[in-house]
């Protein structure tokens, strides 16, 4: 068999679609270096003005800072959270079982609007300020699924034979989990851990039902796009941040794969 | 429940009386290590998952936002009488449907390709231009919407192209602030990750039977019609729901590049609990939405066995 058929045609396509999904996002980063504060061509001349000014303008750092705290509380709560149910998923049998991996696998279907407005109508029955507490508390809800998935099935991949052997050798079963299991699946769960926080660093939807007084990044990104003027210095930033989201991912990706 | 793993092969160097004793108390360390990891993750998601939901359906059966919030309040039909007699609001609902049903099928078809190249003709640089496939994906999302809006808007970026380069001695003012905006932005956003599941699913596929079928005569395409889409089929279904469901209720798309005219279901919803404030009203549209999402989700999970994709 001619195991070397010609793949031209779809070489190109693939190279020719995967470019055009970069072009709008590489005109950021040019538009981020244009001297000229309008986002239009001509391009004027190139300069690293707007990332010098981006650092000296407060609010924007601030609401920057917002969400590396929401997005470090919340991935932190939905690593813990998706390593219980993982092995409550893999090592337990009891009634409410099913129940309870499909209320922690639930929010991937439910739209983000109904979520945001659910969670908004909870906070204000109880009469719960509008805070980072809150947004924090909606990305551990929607970040759980994904823990849940990159840390179950890297523990579905271990021979419960281990921990019997553990158990066999006298160690109770919390040393077994401290001392067997959480070491074993500890790279999945910075992965886990990693995904979240780019999940909740990211997210709009929520937080723009949610985020009280302080804004997140992504909601005063949102709520300066008014300003035409402001456009460039919020471009610069958003560029920085997503080559740190970036890197994020990569490790994440990294850590999935360590066998 | 039943405990973790109790030990089978039976330690015999002990003495018998100690290893009962010992597994008594390893069973009450068991039981207290359950509920020590079953608690925490029953009382969030109760709390701030299951609770919320609830109390917005109740919210649907107010009559008005008067009173505090917390009071106990005549449970009425009213609000849903109102959505069913309205008919914008169905409209909307089957747009939004369509409007997701059209990004869901053109991402799939623009995203096969990019799967079949990565999982039969890349080769081992596949790992590579698929990290080169996803990173656009990993990007900021609000980010990728805003340079949809930059490049669209009437001072934009293709309108002062055109007008630079003098294609167009007036900027196009229809490229912004409609339906179509919104749709475009959409299938740009799902595409990488419309080819994951795809990809897995014709990763799955025995090469042997390629083999087998040009040792019998087909033709590429023949190959292609009658092996590689029938069992990518599965991976090809995951993948337009993954990107339909999101997008029924997307509403922060619209917001930004689909302008009034542009709006989804998702925005009136938006627009209850924020400027018109009614939300009961808001809370019976939510309701709706939910219900029709899950009847799908089930719908779905019929058809594909998710969780194969994902091992």
């Amino acid at each position: 068999m001619n195991t070397h058929r010609r793949s031209t045609p779809l070489a190109l396509y693939y190279f020719g679609l995967v470019t055009l999904l970069y072009l709008p996002i590489l005109m950021l980063f040019l538009f981020s270096m244009n001297s000229s504060a309008s986002l239009s061509f001509p391009i004027k001349e190139l300069t690293l003005d707007w990332y010098k000014k981006l650092f000296a303008a407060d609010e924007i750092l601030r609401a920057a800072r917002n969400s590396l705290s929401v997005a470090l509380g919340s991935s932190l709560a939905a690593t813990a959270l998706g390593t219980m149910v993982s092995i409550l998923m893999l090592r337990y049998k009891f009634r409410s079982q099913n129940i309870l991996i499909a209320l922690a696998v639930l929010p991937l279907i439910v739209p983000y609007v109904v979520l945001g407005v659910a969670l908004l109508i909870l906070f204000s029955v109880f009469h719960i300020d509008r805070s980072l507490w809150t947004v924090g508390i909606a990305h551990t809800i929607v970040a759980l699924p994904y823990t849940l998935l990159i840390i179950a099935s890297r523990l579905a991949g271990f021979d419960p034979n281990l921990e019997e052997a553990a158990m066999d050798l006298g160690a109770d079963y919390p040393t077994t989990l401290r001392r067997v299991v959480l070491p074993l699946i500890f790279p999945a769960m910075v992965s886990a851990w990693l995904t979240a926080f780019t999940v909740s660093f990211d997210e709009f939807a929520l937080a723009l039902f949610l985020a009280g007084t302080q804004p997140t990044f992504p909601v005063y990104l949102f709520s300066q796009l008014r300003f035409a003027n402001r456009l460039p210095i919020m471009i610069a930033l958003a560029v920085l941040m997503m080559m740190g989201t970036l890197a994020l991912v990569l490790v994440a990706e990294r850590m999935r794969r360590v066998k | 429940m039943t405990a973790p793993p109790t030990p089978s092969v039976p330690s015999s160097s002990l003495p018998k009386i100690r290893r009962i004793l010992g597994r008594a108390g390893r069973g009450i360390n068991q039981r207290a290590t359950f509920w020590f990891i079953y608690l925490p993750p029953v009382l969030w998601l109760s709390l701030f998952f299951v609770l919320p939901v609830l109390l917005m359906a109740a919210f649907s059966f107010r009559s008005d936002m008067r009173g505090d919030l917390f009071q106990a309040f005549t449970p009425t039909l009213d609000q849903y009488a109102r959505v069913a007699a309205t008919g914008s609001y169905w409209r909307l609902l089957g747009i939004s449907a369509l409007t997701a049903l059209g990004i869901g099928v053109s991402a799939v078809v623009l995203a096969f390709p990019l799967a079949y190249f990565l999982a039969l003709r890349a080769g081992h640089r596949a790992g590579f231009y698929l990290i080169l496939l996803l990173v656009p994906f990993w990007t900021s999302y609000l980010l990728r919407i805003m340079a949809w809006k930059i490049l669209l808007g009437t001072e934009g970026i293709i309108n002062s192209l055109l007008l630079y380069i003098g294609l167009i001695q007036e900027p196009l003012a229809a490229l912004l602030y409609n339906r179509t905006a919104v749709i475009v932005t959409l299938i740009y956003v799902w595409i990488p990750f419309a080819a994951l599941p795809i990809l897995a699913a014709l990763q799955r596929i025995d090469p042997s039977l390629f083999e087998a079928a040009a040792d019998l005569g087909a033709r590429p395409f023949h190959q292609f019609t009658r092996i590689t889409l029938p069992l990518s089929l599965p991976g090809v279904l995951a993948a337009f729901f993954m990107v339909f469901i999101p997008t029924i209720g997307e509403y922060v798309t619209p917001l930004l590049v689909g302008g009034s005219r542009g709006f989804l279901y998702g925005n009136i919803i938006q627009d209850f609990f924020t400027k018109a404030a009614n939300w009961p009203f808001g809370s019976a549209l939510s309701i709706i939405m939910l219900t029709a999402t899950l009847i799908l989700i089930a719908f779905a999970t019929r058809l594909i066995d998710f969780k194969q994709l994902f091992e």
